[in-house]
C-alpha cells in the first residue's frame, strides 16, 4: 500500500503545470509566479513530498487546483455517492451470483441453467458503458420509468448524504447498480459453478450420498462449504475492481461520486484530487486484502489447524 | 506424400498439413468456433482495407454534405440507400466511420497486446528460467500490480503520460500512449502464465542437454524453452485482445483514450451517447453493436482455443 500510495503520489509530483491549465493564456509571468508559490509548487520535491505525506495522514490533501476547494471536502462529499453505488452493487452481485452459480452447479442441465450460461456470456463480454447504455435507452429513453442521470434527492445524515431514503434516490440507483453488478455477478456465477462442479465429482460427496443424507444438506453443508475459499477470494478482489469499474458507471450515469470527480480531474490535471482518490483506493484495496486473509482462517479449518501445529512445535 | 511408420500418409506442403492437423480437425468439428473466426476474419477485413472498401470516406471534409446529417438507416423512411446504417450530426456515414473505427480499435488492441506478450513474456522467462531474486522482485512487482485492476492502472497511466507530454504533441501521441497504458496494465498475466510454464520446461533434459553443452543461458530461454511456454500465451493474447479492445473502448468512451479526430469504436459510442435522448440511435447502435460482436468472436475463438491446445480435454 505504500508503495503505492508513494508511486502514485511521485509520479503526479512529477507531472504537467497545473498553472498552465488554470490560468490563462493572457496571465503574466508574474501572475504565474505568485500563483506557483501560493501553491507551494516552487519548494523542493522532497519538502513537498514529505508536506504531502504528512498531511494525507491527517486526511489532508490539499486545495483542487481546479474547484479551488479543499479535496478532502470533495472526496468526503462524494464518498458516500460511491459507496452506496458499490455496496448495493456488491450485494446484488454476491445474492443473485452465488445462487445461480449453486443451482447450475448442481444442476447444469436443466434449461434455467442453460439460459443463465447463455446470459451470463452477454455479461462478460458487453462492455460496462454499453450495458448502461442500453439500459439508459430502454428505462429512460423507452419507457420513461426510470431517470438516466443523477441520485435522485439526498437527504443528509451528518457528513454522510444518503439517496437510499427517498423513492426517487432508490430509482436512481436501480440502473447504476445493476449495471455496476452485472459483470461481477457473472464472474461470481460462473466461478461458483465450476467450483460446484468439481466438488460434486469428489468422493466425499459421493460417501456423504451413500451414507443416504438429505440433498439439501450435501449441496449446502458439504458442496458449498467447500468452494468458499476460492469464492472469497473473487469476491474479495471483485469488491476492489467495483470501485475501479464505478467510474466507468459513474460517468455512464453522471452519477455524483468519486470516479465522476476522477475523471473530470484527469481531464484538467486536477493532480491533488488524483493522488487523494488514488491514495484513497490503494487504502481501500489494502483493507479488502487484509479483511479477506482474515475471513479465510474463519472458513477454512486447515489452516487454523496449520497454526496450532505451528504453534505446538 | 510420405508414408511414415504407422502408414497414414501426411501432406508435405505447409497449407496440407495445416488441414491435417489436430486442431484444425478440431476446428471444423466446432461451429461456433468456425462462425465466430468468420465473423473476426470479416471484421479484420472491413478494419484492414477500410480506405477501400468502405463506401465513403467520412474523414474528408469536402465528402460531408450537413443537409445529409442525422440520416436514418436506409430501411427506414427518409434513408437514403447510399448511407446503409444512416448518417451522424456531421453527415458522416455511420458504416464507414465503423469500419474506420474498428481499424483504429483493432489497431490499438493488437500493438497493446503485443506490447504486454513482449514484456511479459521476456521477464516471465527471466523469472521463471533464473529464479532467485530475479524472480523474487519480477513476481512481487506483478504481484502488487495485479492487487490493481488493470483499468485503473491504464486510466492512470494514460492520464500521467499524457499530462507529461507537450500540450501540442498530445493529441497525434494519443494511440501511442493508449498502446502503451493498455499494454503495461495487462503485463503481469503474461508474466505468470510464462514463468509458470518455464518453471516446468526448465527442469526438462533438453534443457540439461543444452546447458551442458554450454549453449548460454539467454540462447536456451529464446532458442529452446520459448517455443515450449508460447502454446498457453497464445490463448491468453487471443483473450486478450478482446480485453485490449474493450478497454480502449472504454477510455475512448471516457474521453481519455483517442481523440475524435480519428474516432475508435469507443469514441464514436461517446459521441453516439450524446444523441441517445434525441431519437437517433443509429448513432449509438450500431457501434455499440460492432464492438459486442467483435469481442464476442474473439472471445469465442479465445475459448476454442484454450480447450483446443489444452490436452486434457483432447
Amino acid at each position: 500500500m505504500v508503495v503505492v500510495s508513494l508511486v502514485s503520489f511521485m509520479l503526479f509530483n512529477f507531472v504537467g503545470d497545473p498553472v498552465d491549465n488554470m490560468v490563462g493564456q493572457e496571465a503574466s509571468y508574474e501572475e504565474r509566479v505568485a500563483m506557483r508559490d501560493n501553491l507551494g509548487l516552487n519548494d523542493p520535491f522532497l519538502i513537498q513530498f514529505g508536506r504531502f505525506m504528512g498531511n494525507a495522514m491527517q486526511g489532508e490533501f490539499g486545495i483542487s487546483y481546479r474547484i479551488q476547494r479543499p479535496v478532502a471536502d470533495l472526496i468526503a462529499e462524494r464518498m458516500p455517492a460511491t459507496l452506496e453505488l458499490v455496496i448495493i452493487s456488491a450485494i446484488l452481485s454476491v445474492f443473485l451470483g452465488i445462487p445461480m452459480g449453486i443451482y447450475t452447479g448442481i444442476k447444469p442441465n436443466s434449461w434455467l441453467s442453460r439460459s443463465f450460461l447463455v446470459g451470463s456470456l452477454v455479461g462478460v463480454t458487453l462492455p460496462t458503458f454499453v450495458i448502461g447504455i442500453l439500459l439508459i435507452y430502454i428505462f429512460a429513453v423507452g419507457l420513461g420509468i426510470l431517470p438516466s442521470f443523477g441520485r435522485g434527492e439526498a437527504i443528509q445524515i451528518g457528513w454522510w448524504s444518503t439517496g437510499l431514503l427517498t423513492a426517487s434516490g432508490w430509482k436512481a440507483i436501480i440502473m447504476p447498480s445493476v449495471t455496476l453488478a452485472l459483470f461481477q455477478m457473472t464472474i461470481i456465477m460462473r466461478l461458483v459453478r465450476s467450483e460446484m462442479l468439481e466438488v460434486m465429482r469428489t468422493d466425499y460427496i459421493k460417501f456423504a450420498r451413500a451414507r443416504g443424507l438429505p440433498n439439501r444438506t450435501i449441496n449446502f453443508g458439504h458442496a458449498f462449504k467447500n468452494t468458499l475459499v476460492p469464492v472469497i477470494t473473487i469476491v474479495g478482489l471483485n469488491l476492489g475492481s467495483l470501485i475501479a469499474f464505478s467510474i466507468i458507471t459513474e460517468t455512464v450515469f453522471q452519477w455524483p461520486g468519486m470516479g465522476f470527480l476522477f475523471i473530470q480531474a484527469v481531464g484538467f490535471a486536477d493532480i491533488p484530487v488524483m493522488a487523494a482518490y488514488l491514495v484513497l483506493v490503494a487504502v481501500i484495496f489494502v483493507s479488502i486484502n487484509l479483511f479477506v486473509d482474515i475471513l479465510y482462517f474463519v472458513v477454512d479449518p486447515r489452516l487454523r489447524v496449520d497454526k496450532t501445529v505451528a504453534a505446538g512445535n | 506424400m510420405a508414408e511414415n511408420q504407422l502408414g497414414v500418409t501426411r501432406p508435405h506442403d505447409l497449407w496440407g498439413r495445416i488441414l491435417d492437423s489436430d486442431l484444425f480437425y478440431s476446428f471444423k468439428r466446432n461451429p461456433v468456433a468456425v462462425v465466430s473466426a468468420i465473423a473476426t476474419v470479416i471484421f479484420f477485413i472491413g478494419a484492414g482495407f477500410a480506405p477501400w472498401l468502405a463506401p465513403h470516406n467520412p474523414f474528408d471534409p469536402a465528402s460531408l454534405d450537413l443537409m445529409e446529417a442525422s440520416t436514418p438507416p436506409a430501411w427506414i423512411e427518409d434513408g437514403m440507400s447510399k448511407f446503409l446504417l444512416g448518417t451522424d450530426d456531421q453527415g458522416r456515414d455511420i458504416l464507414s466511420t465503423i469500419m474506420y473505427g474498428s481499424r483504429v480499435s483493432l489497431i490499438v488492441g493488437f500493438s497493446a497486446v503485443i506490447f504486454s506478450v513482449v514484456v511479459g513474456v521476456s521477464t516471465g522467462l527471466l523469472a521463471g528460467y533464473l529464479g532467485g531474486w530475479t524472480d523474487a522482485v519480477i513476481m512481487r512487482a506483478a504481484d502488487v500490480q495485479l492487487a490493481i485492476p488493470a483499468i485503473l492502472i491504464a486510466l492512470m497511466i494514460n492520464g500521467v503520460v499524457a499530462i507529461l507530454l507537450p500540450r501540442n504533441m498530445q493529441v497525434e501521441m494519443a494511440v501511442y500512449v493508449l498502446i502503451l497504458a493498455i499494454g503495461v496494465s495487462e503485463w503481469p498475466k503474461y508474466a505468470r502464465v510464462t514463468r509458470g510454464s518455464t518453471m516446468v520446461e526448465r527442469n526438462k533434459e533438453y534443457v540439461a542437454a543444452a546447458q551442458v553443452i554450454g549453449v548460454h543461458p539467454f540462447l536456451i530461454m529464446l532458442r529452446h524453452v520459448l517455443p515450449n511456454v508460447m502454446g498457453p500465451v497464445l490463448v491468453f493474447a487471443t483473450l486478450g485482445l478482446a480485453l485490449a479492445v474493450i478497454t480502449e473502448a472504454t477510455l475512448s468512451f471516457l474521453g481519455v483514450g483517442v481523440p475524435p479526430t480519428t474516432p475508435s469504436l469507443g469514441t464514436l459510442i461517446r459521441i453516439g451517447n450524446n444523441y441517445l435522448f434525441s431519437g437517433e440511435w443509429w448513432i449509438i447502435l450500431f457501434p455499440c453493436v460492432a464492438l459486442v460482436t467483435l469481442v464476442l468472436a474473439v472471445n469465442l475463438l479465445g475459448d476454442w482455443l484454450r480447450d483446443a491446445l489444452n490436452p486434457k480435454l483432447r
